[in-house]
């Protein structure tokens, strides 16, 4: 014979156990549904595609100290900073393939970012390339003249308006200056063909500057000289 | 007084002496050294290949009558600033930075990119070649041609490199990397001591060279 408080409380505990059941299965429910409108709130379109467009890389060949300009479809955004970093990882791409006639480790993720700036005083610009180094590649600006005004040319940089000369400053990986191989020439070609790629796919980015990891750096990997503004059109190098 | 006695008695004095020609001196700039290794080749460092580089190239020089002002003897940290200074101190007809390489294929000669600028009373630092670029590239040319003869292959090429751009001399940054075959196979590497005499020795020529179009003895 079941005494009659065992019984009571059997009872109690099932009706509590319905009830926890069906308390759950609502939870469930309930967390259910706030995965389908979490779902819902995704973005379900499909990512633009850049248009296919052609490219031209200024690809570096270490075996006769050329730069050989070489076309290829690519598709770019149309931002220009953005449309910058992906042609030049596509060259860097290039040159970490295993038979590169210019063999530099990295590939595209060695190009961190690449700012466009627009050249602040082009009649100074001009005086100055016409004095000390003139035309030749290397423009000796004081850097810090850049740096001041890439501090507060920033949001002008994105101007669409901006139709000058501008300045790009190409932010190398610390990784892909420690394993850039070194040497006079190959370092040389590959600050060369980055400008030249640079400047045939943005014709009005006129200067480079390089920096690694966002700070200056005295040389690529011992020998080219990163502290001074880069020509951009004077890309080829002459004998 | 002697000297004022002698003055009234030759009222026509003789003519001075001709000037010396100025002494011939060539910059030695072996590249890299103490803490700064330079890239890594073969597994050594590229100061030391310079070093030895610029060690027989002093004595084919030297012995040829040619004073050598070297930037470092010795495996010494020297500042790039200080090779330049250095240089322009020696009133150089020639500079010869040094440098070695495993990428590429024989000897790439580089001079500096700047553009000919007229000479200054004071030339500022880091633009200084420019003023003497006109006669880099004439030593360049010096060099190619004994090197060619020499059966060599050579590059040449123009790049910013800071030692070279604030020397006041005809500078040449020399480059040395392995010789390779058409199939790009090493045939000479840089640790080849016949391979080093052979650079050394045409390298000294092309001074020989540069010396008597200078029309220097």
């Amino acid at each position: 014979m079941i005494p009659r408080y065992q019984t009571i409380l059997f009872s109690v505990l099932l009706l509590a156990s319905v009830v926890m059941s069906v308390v759950l299965w609502q939870l469930r429910e309930r967390a259910h549904q706030r995965l389908l409108v979490g779902q819902d709130s995704a973005p379900t379109q499909a990512p633009e595609v850049a248009p296919t467009v052609q490219a031209t890389l200024m690809v570096a060949n270490d075996a006769d100290n050329s730069l050989l300009a070489q076309v290829q479809s690519l598709p770019l955004p149309l931002d220009p900073g953005t449309r910058a970093r992906v042609v030049l990882g596509k060259l860097l791409d290039l040159y970490a393939a295993s038979d590169a006639a210019h063999p530099v480790p990295g590939g595209a993720s060695s190009v961190a970012q690449v700012f466009l700036l627009p050249v602040s005083n082009p009649d100074s610009e001009t005086a100055s390339s016409s004095s000390a180094p003139a035309a030749g590649r290397p423009n000796f600006e004081n850097a810090k003249a850049v740096e001041s005004s890439s501090s507060t040319a920033g949001s002008q940089a994105r101007n669409p308006l901006q139709t000058g000369p501008e300045l790009a400053v190409v932010n190398l990986t610390g990784a892909f200056a420690a394993s850039h191989p070194s040497g006079l020439e190959t370092e040389t070609l590959t600050v060369l063909s980055i400008c030249g790629t640079l400047h045939a796919n943005l014709p009005r980015v006129t200067q480079v500057r390089f920096l690694v990891d966002g700070k200056p750096r005295a040389t690529l990997a011992g020998h080219a000289d990163l502290t001074r503004i880069y020509l951009a059109d004077e890309a080829a190098p002459q004998p | 007084m002697v000297g004022v006695s002698a003055a009234a008695q030759a009222p026509t004095a003789p003519a001075a002496p001709a000037p010396a020609p100025a002494r011939f001196v060539v910059v030695l700039d072996a590249a890299h050294g103490g803490d700064d290794l330079g890239g890594r080749l073969d597994g050594q460092a590229e100061k030391a290949y310079t070093l030895a580089l610029g060690v027989r190239l002093r004595s084919l020089l030297q012995a040829r009558g040619i004073s050598v002002v070297a930037t470092r003897e010795s495996d010494a940290t020297v500042d790039l600033n200080r090779r330049a200074e250095v240089a322009n101190h020696a009133n150089a007809q020639a500079c010869l930075s040094l440098h070695a390489t495993e990428s590429g294929n024989g000897i790439h000669l580089f001079v500096s990119s700047m553009a000919p600028a007229q000479p200054m009373h004071f030339a500022a630092w880091k633009t200084a070649q420019g003023a003497w670029v006109t006669r880099s590239l004439g030593l360049a040319g010096t060099i190619n041609s004994a090197l060619l003869q020499a059966g060599m292959t050579v590059t040449l090429g123009r790049t910013a490199l800071l030692a070279v751009d604030s020397m006041t001399c005809p500078a040449v940054a020399v480059e040395i990397a392995p010789e390779r075959g058409p199939d790009k196979k090493v045939s000479a590497g840089l640790g080849d001591p016949d391979y080093q005499a052979r650079v050394a020795g045409a390298l000294a020529a092309a001074l020989l060279d540069w010396r008597s179009e200078a029309g220097q003895p």
